[in-house]
C-alpha cells in the first residue's frame, strides 16, 4: 500500500504535542491512533474523521464503500454549510450486501461510481473505504484509478477504514487524500499576492462566513478553504497560494506541513474563537502575506479594522455584563477552545471554574493557566458521574460543552450551551463571540430554571 | 392490492439511504430493558454513529458501548475485546443486562459469539448477577426493524425459562415493533389493563426512554423490562405481537413455552384498533369497558370530521415496512391514495399495502419517482431525511419513523388504538391542510440553519 502508515501521520516533529514530550515518549509514538479501551471508549472512528474533513467539499459526490451502518447512520448529520451546491449533503453508499461481501465489492464499486456520475454529475467522486471493504480486500485505490479513466472524472480514494483508529487520525488521512490526489492537479485561473488557503475550517453553522468578510475587507483573497464551503477546483489549484492558515491545528497540521515541503507554502496556526485571538490571527496572516510579497500597507489597514471591530464587539458585549457577572462556567471542550473563550468570559465578569484540556497542546494548557491564575482547574476527561455530582452540588452555573455531555447538565437541571461540531450557532470572529455571549445569557437567564428546580408542591420542603 | 416489486432494485448504490442499520435497531431494543447497557461488537465508529442518532431522536442520554475493534483485533478475532469490554462495563456501570450485538465488521470475519461467551462466563464466576444476550445483527442484512426483531428473539431464546407451564389467567405478553415509541407502549398497556389483564411488555421503551428527569445519574438504562420478566414470559396465556417483525420472537416464545400468539400488522386505524379490543375482550371474558367504547365513538367522529381532507389526496411514504403498513393503510382507509411507497427492506407486509407502487429502495428513488409524477403529491411521510426532498418538491412532510431529529416529541406520540388513531388523524389532516392553505412552513425555512437544526 502506498498510503503511509497511520502512526507516521502523528509523527510531526513540530506538532506541539510532540514538542512537549520527552525523547522516550516521542519514540513511543502517538497513543491517539490506537489507544481505545473496549467497553470504555467514546468518539468517532477514522472513517468518521475522514468524512468530517472531506464532506464539506460541496460540488463533489461522497460515496461510502461499505455496509449500511457507516453511511446510513451518519449521512447529512454534519452541519457544514455551502453557499452553492448541495450535492455534498446527498448520502451515497454501495450498501454492501452479504453477497457482495462473499464475491468482493470491487465490481459493484466501479459500477456505483459510474452510476453516481451519471445521476449527479459531480466535479469529482470521493470514495471512502470502510472496515468491511478493507477486510474483504477491496482495492479502493485501484478501482478509483480505473474508474477515473473509464468515466473521465476525478475519483479520489480515501483509505480511512474505521478500525485503523480515531476520528483525529481520520482527519489526517482525509488531508492525506487531498494532498496525494487533488492538490496540484489544476492550475488556478488567476493568482494574487494575497492568496490565502485556510485549512481545518469546516464552516460549521457558517462560522467561516464570520471571518471571510474581514479578510475580504483587507483585500486578502481566500484562494481555497479546506474544506468548509469547499469547491473541488479551488482546492485542486490551491498549491499556488502564498500562505496557509491552519485553524484547527490538531487536525490539519500534517497537510499544512506537506504543502510547505512540496510547494513552499509557509503555514501559520491560529484560532478565530475569541476577540483577542481573532485579532492575533488577522495580524499573523497579514504579516505572513507581507513576508511573501504582499504590500506593506496591508498592516495599517489591518490595525484599523481590528481597532474598529474590537471596539464594536466590546460595546456589544457591555449590556451583558450586569446579567452575567459572577456566573460560574464549566468549559468542557478541548483544543484551542479550552482557553480561547476564557478571556472573553472573564472580560464580561464571568468566572471559569474549570476547563478541560483534552486534545489540548502544552501551549494551550499554558495559556489556560495564565488566564485562570494559580488555582486554575485544568482537567482531562471528567466521567459523567463526576460531572453530575459537581452539578448537583452547585459547582457551576452553566456547562459549555459538546453534545455528549448535554444531558449530564440538563438532567441535573443545569443550563447547557453547545460549543462543538453539531452546534446550531456560529461563534467565530468578532460577531461570533458576541453571538456566543448572547446565547450564554439566553441560556443562563431563561425563566425555566427556577421553575424546574423548585420541588413539587406536595413534596416535603415545598413552599 | 399492491404490486410489490420487491428487491428488483439493481442499482449498485443507495442515494439518500432510508435504512438505519440493524445493529442500531438491536441496540434500541436493549434500551427498553431495565439496568441494561447495549454493547456493539465493532469499531468504535459503529457505536458513535448509532449513539449520535439515538441521542438526537430521543433527546436523552443513551448508554451504548463499543468493543473498540481495530485492524489487528479484527483479523485475530475479537473475543478478547469482548471479554475486556464486558469486564469493564460490569465493573464500572454494574448493569443487570448487557446486549452484545455483532456488526458487519465482526460478522464478515465470522465469530461464534455464543460459544465464546459460554467459555468466558466460566472464567468469570463474579458475573453471576449479569445477563449477557448475544445477538447477530450484521449491518449488511435488513434494517432497523430487523435488528430490533433479532434482539427481542435473542432475549427470549437466551433468558426465557423454557417448558410448557401453568398459565397465568391474567398475564398477556406485548411485543411492540420498533415503529412504536414510548407513547404507544403506554397506550397499549392501558388498553390491556382496562380488561383486567397484566401486560408484560418486551421491550418497554416507555419505562426507560419516556423522557423524565431522574434524581440521580445512572450509567445504564433506568426503567424498562426487567430480566426477571423475560424469564417468566412463558407463563402468559397470550402473546400480542405488533408488526410483522415481531412474528419471529412470538414464534420463538411459542416454540419454547407454547404461549399462543396473535400477530397484528397494525393497531392503527379503526379496524386495527377493533381487532385488538375484540381479542382482549375474548381473552379476558370482560365486556369492552365504557371508556374504550367512548374512545371508539370519538374516533368515529374524528373520521367524520377529517375524511374530506383526505379524500382524493395523494400520499407517498418511506420507512421500515411495519411503519408503512400502519400509516399507509390508515390514509387509504380515509380516502387518500397511496401513490408510492419505498421500504427500507423487504417484508411480507409490503404485498398487503394498499399502494399503487411499493418498492424496496432509498429516498432518491422516491424523489425521482415523485418529481416525474404528473399527478403530484399532497403529503410525504418519511423520517427527517425527507425534509430536503419535501422542500425541493414543494410538498408538506409528516415526520415519522427513525430518525426524527428536527421535531420535538415524536417518540412520545400515540399512534395506536382508538385514541392514538384519532390524534394521528388530526396531525395528518393538519399536514394536508397546511399544503392546501398557502405556503407551508416546511417549504419556507432553510433546512440547515433554521429551527430544524436550532432545535437540538
Amino acid at each position: 500500500m502506498a498510503t503511509p502508515k497511520p502512526e507516521t501521520l502523528f509523527e510531526r516533529p513540530e506538532c506541539a504535542h510532540n514538542r512537549a514530550k520527552t525523547t522516550a515518549e516521542r519514540r513511543g509514538g502517538c497513543a491517539a491512533a490506537t489507544n481505545l479501551k473496549p467497553g470504555a471508549a467514546a468518539g468517532g472512528c477514522a472513517f468518521d474523521g475522514a468524512k468530517i474533513c472531506l464532506q464539506p467539499i460541496a460540488d463533489c459526490a461522497h460515496l461510502t464503500h461499505g455496509p449500511m451502518g457507516c453511511e446510513g447512520n451518519s449521512w447529512d448529520s454534519r452541519h457544514s454549510l455551502s453557499s452553492g451546491p448541495e450535492l455534498y449533503r446527498t448520502g451515497l453508499t454501495t450498501d454492501l450486501s452479504e453477497l457482495d461481501i462473499i464475491h468482493g465489492g470491487e465490481a459493484k464499486l466501479h459500477r456505483a461510481i459510474g452510476a453516481v456520475i451519471e445521476r449527479f454529475d459531480p466535479k469529482a467522486v470521493f470514495v471512502y473505504a470502510t472496515c468491511v471493504s478493507a477486510l474483504i480486500g477491496d482495492d479502493v485505490e485501484a478501482v478509483a484509478a480505473q474508474a477515473a479513466k473509464a468515466f473521465g472524472r476525478p475519483v479520489i480514494p480515501v483509505d480511512a477504514p474505521g478500525f485503523v483508529g480515531s476520528k483525529s487520525l481520520g482527519n489526517r488521512l482525509g488531508g492525506e487524500a487531498l494532498f496525494r490526489h487533488v492538490i496540484g492537479t489544476r492550475e488556478p485561473a488567476e493568482t494574487t499576492d494575497t492568496d490565502l488557503v485556510i485549512l481545518g475550517e469546516y464552516n460549521v453553522a457558517g462560522e467561516m462566513w464570520q471571518v471571510t468578510p474581514l479578510l475580504a475587507r483587507l483585500g486578502i483573497r481566500v484562494a481555497a478553504t479546506i474544506t468548509g464551503d469547499g469547491r473541488y477546483d479551488a482546492i485542486a489549484s490551491c498549491h499556488r497560494s502564498r500562505l496557509a492558515f491552519v485553524v484547527c491545528s490538531q487536525a490539519m497540521v500534517t497537510l499544512a506541513h506537506a504543502l510547505q515541503d512540496r510547494y513552499g507554502i509557509p503555514y501559520l496556526e491560529g484560532s478565530f474563537y475569541g476577540i483577542g485571538d481573532t485579532s492575533r490571527s488577522l495580524r499573523a496572516i497579514v504579516d505572513g502575506l507581507i513576508a511573501r510579497g504582499a504590500p506593506v500597507t496591508l498592516r495599517g489597514r489591518c490595525e484599523a479594522l481590528i481597532a474598529e471591530e474590537e471596539a464594536r464587539a466590546w460595546a456589544a458585549l457591555e449590556p451583558y455584563r450586569a446579567r452575567l457577572a459572577g456566573k460560574r462556567v464549566l468549559l468542557y471542550t478541548g483544543g484551542v477552545k479550552s482557553w480561547s473563550v476564557i478571556a472573553a468570559l472573564q472580560e464580561i465578569g464571568m468566572q471559569v471554574v474549570g476547563t478541560s484540556v483534552r486534545k489540548s497542546t502544552a501551549e494551550d494548557k499554558a495559556k489556560a493557566t495564565a488566564l485562570l491564575g494559580a488555582e486554575a482547574n485544568l482537567f482531562g476527561q471528567m466521567p459523567a458521574r463526576e460531572m453530575d455530582a459537581l452539578f448537583r452540588n452547585g459547582g457551576a452555573d452553566i456547562l459549555v460543552s459538546g453534545g455528549r455531555s448535554q444531558f449530564t447538565a440538563l438532567k441535573a437541571k443545569l443550563p447547557w450551551l453547545d460549543i462543538n461540531q453539531e452546534r446550531p450557532h456560529a461563534y467565530a470572529g468578532y460577531t461570533g463571540m458576541v453571538g456566543f455571549v448572547r446565547q450564554l445569557d439566553a441560556c443562563l437567564n431563561n425563566p425555566i430554571w427556577p421553575q424546574v428546580r423548585k420541588p413539587a408542591p406536595w413534596a416535603a420542603g415545598a413552599a | 392490492m399492491a404490486r410489490a416489486r420487491s428487491p428488483a432494485n439493481t442499482k449498485p448504490y443507495a442515494a439518500n439511504p432510508l435504512k438505519s442499520s440493524a445493529p442500531l435497531g438491536a441496540a434500541l431494543a436493549f434500551l427498553g430493558m431495565d439496568r441494561c447497557l447495549p454493547l456493539l461488537h465493532g469499531s468504535q465508529g459503529c457505536t458513535a454513529f448509532a449513539l449520535v442518532l439515538l441521542v438526537r431522536h430521543f433527546r436523552e442520554a443513551i448508554p451504548l458501548q463499543t468493543t473498540a475493534m481495530n485492524e489487528l483485533t479484527t483479523i485475530l478475532g475479537g473475543m478478547d475485546n469482548v471479554e475486556e469490554a464486558l469486564g469493564t462495563i460490569f465493573q464500572r456501570a454494574g448493569p443487570r443486562l448487557i446486549g452484545l450485538i455483532s456488526t458487519a465488521l465482526t460478522e464478515t470475519r465470522g465469530e461464534d459469539m455464543v460459544a465464546d461467551l459460554r467459555a468466558m462466563r466460566s472464567r468469570h464466576p463474579d458475573w453471576q448477577t449479569l445477563d449477557v444476550v448475544p445477538v447477530s445483527a450484521p449491518d449488511y442484512h435488513g434494517a432497523l426493524e430487523t435488528g430490533w426483531s433479532r434482539a427481542v428473539t435473542a432475549m427470549i431464546e437466551t433468558l426465557t425459562e423454557p417448558g410448557d407451564r401453568t398459565r397465568s389467567l391474567r398475564q398477556v405478553n406485548l411485543l411492540p415493533g420498533s415503529h412504536l415509541g414510548p407513547g404507544d407502549v403506554d397506550e397499549l398497556r392501558g388498553v390491556i389493563e382496562a380488561f383486567g389483564l397484566d401486560p408484560v411488555v418486551l421491550p418497554d421503551l416507555a419505562g426507560s426512554l419516556d423522557g423524565r428527569v431522574p434524581d440521580r445519574y445512572t450509567p445504564t438504562t433506568l426503567g424498562g423490562t426487567r430480566s426477571e420478566d423475560v424469564r417468566t414470559l412463558g407463563r402468559a396465556r397470550l402473546t400480542i405481537a405488533v408488526g410483522e417483525q415481531m412474528r419471529a420472537p412470538a414464534q420463538a416464545l411459542h416454540r419454547l413455552c407454547g404461549v399462543p400468539f396473535a400477530v397484528y400488522d397494525r393497531l392503527t386505524g379503526l379496524d386495527g384498533a377493533d381487532a385488538l379490543v375484540v381479542k382482549l375482550a375474548e381473552t379476558s371474558g370482560v365486556p369492552v369497558p365504557p371508556a374504550l367504547r367512548r374512545d371508539r365513538s370519538r374516533l368515529l367522529d374524528a373520521m367524520l370530521d377529517c375524511h374530506m381532507t383526505f379524500a382524493g389526496k395523494r400520499v407517498a411514504l418511506a420507512g421500515d415496512p411495519d411503519l408503512l403498513i400502519a400509516l399507509g393503510a390508515l390514509v387509504a382507509e380515509m380516502g387518500a391514495t397511496v401513490i408510492r411507497v419505498v421500504a427500507s427492506t423487504p417484508s411480507p407486509v409490503l404485498a398487503r399495502l394498499p399502494a399503487q407502487a411499493a418498492d424496496v429502495g432509498d429516498l432518491d428513488d422516491l424523489e425521482q419517482a415523485l418529481a416525474t409524477d404528473p399527478g403530484g403529491c399532497d403529503l410525504l411521510i418519511a423520517n427527517s431525511h425527507g425534509q430536503p426532498i419535501a422542500q425541493r418538491l414543494g410538498m408538506p412532510l409528516y415526520r415519522a419513523g427513525f430518525p426524527v431529529t428536527d421535531r420535538f416529541g415524536v417518540p412520545h406520540r400515540v399512534t395506536v388504538g382508538y385514541r392514538g388513531t384519532r390524534s394521528l388523524l388530526f396531525d395528518l389532516a393538519n399536514g394536508l391542510l397546511a399544503h392546501g392553505s398557502g405556503p407551508c412552513q416546511e417549504v419556507c425555512h432553510d433546512p440547515f440553519v433554521a429551527p430544524a437544526v436550532a432545535a437540538h
